[in-house]
């Protein structure tokens, strides 16, 4: 049992502070992502969970215990790094055994755990190969064995896809999530991928500038983002954002072009209030394609010029001129479109999202 | 003639002369060793003779016998010479890994205060020419008593070898990823532990490097040993070797058996450990 809890968690560099305070509760058994831009503090938050580095100021408990002051060895975690940080003059077999050789286990109960965890990962014709005769895929698993051997309460993973092509990384992200299903232990993983944090995790902690923005699960944080960022970075194109103030009843854009203010916020919104307005591509489509269920009147229709497309066999990114910019949006079953072409689309309004201009929060509708 | 067979040819010819130039240049570098072990084994007259005489007429082993004989009958006393160079050469090379391991890790691994002063200073340090040392420590070894003894040659010779060892092993260490450490030390390691089984390992060759320079330097230098040493009590084997010069003559023959008698340990050693230097430590912890 180790839930994993960390109380106005402060992470200080001299006078320069980036990690500020920051309060997470991870539950026993959960996987728990966290993600954001480079230099947003995760992997100083990891490392600091991992004893790696200083707690400068709040406190970390594993398990109920406070560990701020413990070495990385006695919080029993594990840790699989972005470089895999396999000994290169050890065996793969040696590697794995390696934790429980410091320990003082029997040679025997180290050879019967090693041989467990590498019939989970597939690695027993690896075992006497030294990691320099494997390719990144299988170091990339040797570290994961060498995770799972030690048998720890909580797992932490830095960015351990990101040195891997793009076909291994969905690979190895299926194991992982196989990994947590069978080894029912907590785990912590960092990435700034957001596609790995949706597909792999639980719950989501976007962070940014060493604060954290969202916690949610990878539902939530999509559907409802809670502020202008967490909208802008979960989602892939990413949502169409635009400045507006509330104008007459409408949201006007800056070049003149308006929309009406979505159903959900007409009763919210105060005339000449400056707002970012979202919508996500799922949520324009080209009028009477595809299946959508729409609220018919929160459907406001716009004929609009496509620039490009992307084409991606099962569906087509459309990018249609608006309001002086490109708007993506999402064409299933797709048809061949020309750049140019004046289309009729849909705007969804009712899945929009309206942000607080100065705050950048989301308002409730 | 079709271009395929042309090419082949050219690529054999290149490989001739590559082996051609590799054979010269090795002659040209093992040439003096060899005169010296053939000089070891002639009479005087055929060394200095002029014309020189390539091939050797008469060898003989006498130089080596009067050698090993004693003093007392025109011989050196070796094998006191070369238990000192022994003592004076490992126990400064010990000294010296010590410290250029601690020194050199700490450079590698931790941010401290005028870090980079510090290491200019030691590298600065190597600019001394060592001969410009030798009468400041003459009088130093002097006044304080300790001259002709093996500790002041291996204080003189750990001094004189520690900035490099720091400056080589530094770089060694250097090349192991920090990630290692952590890693040993998330598998439960302490940080003395993750040292030793992990990052020390790993730095081994730099290291053995940095112990072949260390000893050698102790081993061949003259220069401040001739200055410091007096008698059999201290004195190493490249001092010994101007026993063979007398106010008039100098026996060559002797001088080269004892030089050949110096060059056959370290010669050892350097074979001994270079296994470890070229071990191959193909690094794979890594990505890259």
């Amino acid at each position: 049992m180790a839930p994993v809890t960390l109380r106005k968690l402060v992470k200080r560099y001299g006078a320069l502070e980036v990690v500020h305070g920051i309060d997470l509760e991870v539950k026993d058994r959960e996987f728990i992502a966290l993600v954001g831009p480079s230099g947003c503090g995760k992997s100083t938050t990891l490392r600091m969970i991992a004893g790696l580095e200083e707690v400068s100021g709040g406190a970390i408990e594993i398990g109920g215990r406070k560990v701020n002051d413990l070495p990385p060895r006695a919080r029993n975690i594990s840790m699989v790094f972005q470089s895999y940080a396999l000994y290169p003059h050890m065996t793969v077999a040696e590697n794995m055994g390696f934790s429980l050789k410091i320990a003082g286990r029997s040679a025997d109960e180290i050879k019967t755990r090693v041989d467990e965890a590498a019939a989970i990962l597939d690695l027993g014709h690896l075992l006497e190969r030294r990691p320099s005769q494997l390719s990144g895929g299988q170091r990339q698993r040797v570290a994961m064995g060498r995770a799972i051997v030690r048998q720890p309460d909580v797992f932490l993973f830095d960015e351990p896809l990101s040195n891997l092509d793009a076909k291994l990384r969905t690979q190895v992200r299926t194991e992982i999530k196989k990994l947590h299903a069978r080894m029912q232990a907590t785990m912590i993983y960092v990435t700034h991928d957001q596609v790995e944090a949706m597909t792999l995790s639980d719950r989501i902690v976007i962070m940014r500038d060493g604060h954290i923005e969202q916690v949610g699960t990878p539902e939530d944080v999509f559907r409802r983002p809670a502020t202008k960022f967490v909208a802008g970075f979960i989602g892939s194109p990413p949502m169409n954002m635009e400045e507006a103030v509330l104008t007459d009843g409408k949201l006007a854009f800056t070049t003149g072009a308006s929309l009406p203010v979505p159903p959900r916020f007409r009763s919210s919104l105060r005339e000449g209030q400056k707002v970012t307005f979202g919508l996500r591509p799922d949520d324009i489509y080209p009028s009477g394609h595809g299946l959508h269920a729409g609220d018919a009147d929160a459907v406001h229709e716009l004929e609009l010029p496509v620039t490009i497309t992307e084409p991606l066999g099962n569906e087509t990114l459309v990018f249609t001129q608006f309001n002086g910019r490109d708007w993506v949006s999402r064409m299933l079953n797709p048809r061949p479109l020309r750049s140019g072409e004046k289309m009729r689309m849909s705007l969804d309004l009712s899945r929009a999202h309206i942000f607080d201009g100065e705050t950048g929060k989301a308002l409730a509708g | 003639m079709d271009t395929n067979a042309s090419h082949r040819l050219r690529r054999r010819l290149l490989k001739a002369a590559h082996f051609v130039g590799l054979f010269l240049a090795m002659a040209v570098i093992c040439l003096p060793g060899l005169w010296i072990v053939l000089s070891s084994l002639r009479p005087t007259v055929e060394i200095m003779a002029k014309p020189p005489v390539w091939i050797p007429e008469t060898l003989s082993l006498d130089a080596y016998r009067a050698m090993f004989s004693g003093a007392g009958q025109g011989g050196v006393p070796v094998w006191d010479y070369f238990r000192n160079s022994l003592i004076v050469s490992v126990t400064s090379t010990v000294i010296a890994l010590a410290i250029g391991l601690s020194g050199g890790y700490a450079f590698a691994r931790y941010r401290f205060k005028a870090k980079s002063a510090i290491f200019l200073g030691f590298m600065l340090t190597r600019a001394v020419p060592g001969i410009a040392l030798s009468l400041p420590l003459f009088m130093l070894y002097a006044r304080t008593g300790i001259i002709d003894t093996h500790f002041s040659l291996i204080l003189t010779y750990v001094a004189l070898n520690v900035p490099f060892t720091i400056w080589l092993i530094d770089g060694f260490f250097r090349q192991v990823p920090k990630d290692l450490a952590e890693a040993a030390q998330i598998d439960g390691c302490t940080p003395w532990q993750a040292f030793w089984q992990v990052e020390f390992p790993l730095a081994g060759p730099g290291i053995a490097s940095a112990g072949i320079f260390a000893f050698l330097t102790s081993w061949n230098e003259y220069a401040l040993a001739s200055q410091i040493t007096r008698s059999v009590n201290s004195k190493t084997l490249p001092v010994g070797l101007l026993d063979y010069t007398a106010e008039f003559t100098i026996d060559w023959r002797g001088m080269c058996a004892l030089a050949v008698v110096m060059i056959v340990p370290a010669l050892t050693l350097t074979f001994i450990i270079q296994k470890h230097l070229v071990s191959g430590l193909t690094f794979g912890a890594v990505k890259g």
